[in-house]
């Protein structure tokens, strides 16, 4: 069994609290960076250790980190993104619930790297039990001195805010969430300019994921190069994977990245198998957004090398043939299950979180949910297909938060993979609305399961 | 700064935005902007039908930008090379945008008091597809009265949000917003709160489709059918200098708008005591007839072509044939 590096407590009675989570060497990496290290060896350890952003994108966080201008006199921010609201993530909630400190301490520590005076945590506004754990683990952490005014006698001050959400998808990208944060309605920004240059009330501003500011602790306890051991290649570290779908074992797994998707989907240390003894059609690794795969795609690269849980390993292939590691929200779908009705319910989710500042998605997510309905209930056309990609192509990359390619991509991509699904759905309308397509020519590769 | 837009250079201050710095070229390689305004900070980046592709970022940084921009919210780089219709993918892209905000627009233009000057319908001849994709209900919304003089049909709107940006910089208080969020987003008084300022008038001019619309003009006339007059009187209001454009029809003052330049854009907003009250020409100062692009629709006040066809003018027997037609048409 692999080493935890951020769930290794989770199972210790009462971890929520600070006195256990304390006594587990909880806190230790706060007094590590504010007694020995300067917040610029801080940051140097993160670029180290090569964590990449773990809320989607995938980006550096060493890097995003070093971008942050530091004009003098300006205050700076640190803003954590707990708005996870992508359609099969839950880590950062699983996280937040059962370990809190662990977010608290990652937060003090990334504040004092990037001389943060005051750091906001931004939770989604349905997650109120996590918001009131959260709460009671920053009165615990400050009531013990690792929060407030001169933390742990270094001189460095720190206040930390929680601050509820509104329940909307679209403040989960980072600068509809610092215009929700300000009070305003959660439009995205047109960038540039970029928070590290102008973000929460015009300063600079670093936006990270839970998981990301988690990623610190150990980080930090353990050095950057030591961090960097684990993984594979330009994928460092551990990754927390909220498995869904039609899996024997649903939930959060924290991998090492580099773990071949076999061994995680069908190992019973991870996810144990499809259920009820059905094969694997397709899966979708990493949130609602990224392109979904057939079984057959994802198990193998197209060059028949056996795909691994890491960043280059799912892209490999590019859309075409590949996907990408998003938000580690992964749905496995069996034989029972229709593509089409899929495609259908996840346009129909970036159609209500459109936020309709500009046109491309405002009115190409409502067209597609509208096709991709009429089809799922027996009305639609042969050219519906080709309408639906060129209609996704028309939002891809036009708009101006990733949202619209977040839209574009799964209705892309379901419609290279099992286009035959989608003409099936026409032409025997009568029969597709009584029951489903099958595996058909996606039939699992693998003929045994582990 | 040195940016050269589809192959024609041009030296424009820094800061200027890819739109500012075609417009100081201009001619047809200005992208169209159906949200940006210059007089309104921070409106743009909406609609995306300035789409443009730089093909080469900076003199220092030559790597092209990898999607397409908002030219009228990216600002130029020294030396850098910017595609607009030379490019291929940025036609198709901006055909695209067409096509998305045509799909919920109701195209009732031939019972919208802005045909004729509207830039949805410009943009649409231009680039839009003679047929819709669209084969589905589209979004529509009862009229709103906002305040006695301006009605806002949200059917019409295409959300670009010049009018909330008006409403937020000149006047005092913000009372006009959107509401929901997507393809249910409207533009909305709170709760249906009046307007009440005396700048509110704007909102009409600042419209780029037929969503907001004169009360007092509404379904008197055809824009083309009126002769804009340029005319100025001393405004008692401190921030407004009175200059406007009335609109005639016969003697009578139809419509009173503010200036607009080559872009559709109002020069100085006016106030509504000019926009509302002054329908009379002794209220006002004439300066003389306003120049209108012989493109538009506004400069031939009437449905037939204004020149006879060349072949006509050449070849004696068709002459013969339209010798009444060839009369009147030489006579204008």
């Amino acid at each position: 069994m692999a080493r935890k590096l951020l769930l290794e407590h989770i199972n210790v009675p009462g971890i929520n609290t600070f006195d256990v989570y304390r006594s587990k060497g909880g806190y230790a990496a706060v007094e590590k960076a504010l007694k020995t290290l300067t917040p610029e060896e801080v940051v140097e350890e993160v670029k180290k250790s090569g964590l990449r952003g773990r809320g989607g994108a995938g980006f550096p966080t060493g890097m995003k980190w070093s971008f942050l201008a530091k004009p003098e006199g300006v205050a700076r921010y640190l803003v954590c993104n707990a708005d996870e609201s992508e359609p099969g993530t839950f880590k950062d909630r699983y996280l937040m619930t059962y370990i809190p400190h662990l977010l608290i301490e990652g937060m003090i520590v990334a504040s004092f790297a990037l001389g943060a005076k005051t750091s906001y945590i931004y939770v989604r506004g349905e997650m109120m039990p996590q918001i009131r754990i959260l709460e009671k683990a920053i009165a615990e952490a400050k009531a013990k001195g690792f929060l407030g005014k001169n933390i742990l006698g270094t001189g460095y001050d720190l206040e930390l805010y929680v601050q509820p959400g509104g329940g909307a998808y679209i403040c989960g990208e980072e600068t509809a969430l610092l215009e929700s944060l300000e009070g305003k309605r959660g439009n995205p920004r047109i960038k540039p300019p970029f928070p590290a240059i102008a973000g929460l009330y015009g300063c600079p501003t670093v936006v990270n994921n839970v998981e990301s500011i988690a990623a610190v602790v150990p980080i930090i306890n353990e050095g950057g190069e030591e961090y960097a051991k684990v993984g594979i290649g330009r994928s460092t570290g551990t990754k927390l994977i909220s498995a869904g779908g039609n899996v024997k074992k649903p939930g959060v797994f924290e991998i090492d990245l580099g773990l071949p998707v076999e061994e995680f989907l069908y190992s019973d240390e991870y996810c144990g198998g499809i259920a009820n003894g059905k094969r694997l059609k397709a899966v979708v690794a990493g949130g609602s957004s990224v392109p979904i795969l057939p079984a057959n795609l994802f198990l193998k690269t197209i060059n028949n090398e056996p795909r691994l849980m890491s960043y280059e390993s799912l892209a490999d292939g590019g859309f075409a043939t590949g996907t990408m590691m998003g938000s580690g929200g992964f749905i496995a779908f069996d034989e029972d299950q229709c593509i089409v009705r899929n495609t259908w319910n996840f346009t129909r989710f970036y159609h209500h979180e459109s936020c309709g500042q500009c046109s491309p998605c405002r009115e190409g997510t409502g067209w597609m949910e509208k096709v991709l309905h009429r089809l799922e209930h027996g009305h639609g056309s042969l050219s519906d297909m080709d309408l639906l990609v060129d209609v996704s192509k028309k939002i891809e990359g036009n708009t101006i938060c990733p949202l619209g390619d977040a839209a574009a991509w799964p209705v892309a991509s379901a419609i290279r993979h099992f286009r035959d699904e989608f003409e099936w759905h026409v032409t025997n309308s009568a029969e597709a609305v009584t029951r489903n397509y099958g595996i058909a020519h996606y039939a699992d590769p693998l003929t045994v399961t582990a | 700064m040195k940016v050269t837009i589809d192959g024609i250079p041009v030296e424009v201050e820094p800061g200027t935005s890819i739109l500012n710095a075609a417009r100081q070229i201009g001619g047809d390689i200005v992208p169209p902007a159906m949200c940006y305004y210059s007089k309104l900070e921070g409106s743009g980046g909406k609609c995306r039908t300035c789409l443009v592709k730089v093909s080469k970022g900076s003199e220092k940084d030559p790597r092209p930008m990898p999607k397409l921009v908002a030219s009228c919210r990216t600002a130029v780089m020294d030396g850098m090379e910017v595609q607009n219709i030379t490019s291929p993918e940025v036609i198709e892209a901006r055909k695209g945008i067409v096509e998305m905000l045509l799909i919920n627009h109701p195209l009732d233009c031939p019972i919208c008091d802005q045909a004729g000057e509207c830039d949805l319908q410009n943009l649409g001849y231009e680039h839009g597809a003679a047929k819709t994709r669209y084969e589905f209900d589209r979004r529509t919304f009862e009229k709103i009265d906002i305040g006695d003089k301006i009605q806002l049909h949200m059917t019409r709107c295409i959300l670009c949000y010049r009018c909330v940006f008006t409403a937020d910089q000149i006047t005092d208080q913000r009372e006009h917003g959107i509401l929901n969020r997507g393809d249910h987003s409207e533009i909305s008084t709170y709760i249906h709160k009046v307007i009440d300022n005396d700048f509110s008038g704007n909102v009409i001019d600042v419209c780029p489709v037929g969503a907001l619309t004169d009360k007092t003009f509404r379904f008197k006339n055809r824009v083309w059918f009126t002769k804009p007059v340029e005319a100025h009187r001393d405004c008692n209001h401190p921030n407004c200098n009175g200059k406007v454009t009335l609109w005639y029809k016969g003697e009578d003052v139809l419509r009173v708008t503010a200036r607009k330049d080559v872009y559709g854009e109002v020069e100085e907003f006016i106030c509504n005591e000019c926009r509302f009250d002054k329908k009379k020409t002794a209220d006002w100062m004439i300066e003389g007839p306003r120049k209108v692009s012989n493109q538009s629709v506004i400069s031939s006040n009437h449905y037939e072509t204004l020149h006879p066809l060349p072949v006509v003018k050449t070849n004696p027997v068709l002459k013969e044939a339209n010798q009444e037609q060839f009369e009147r048409d030489t006579r204008l």
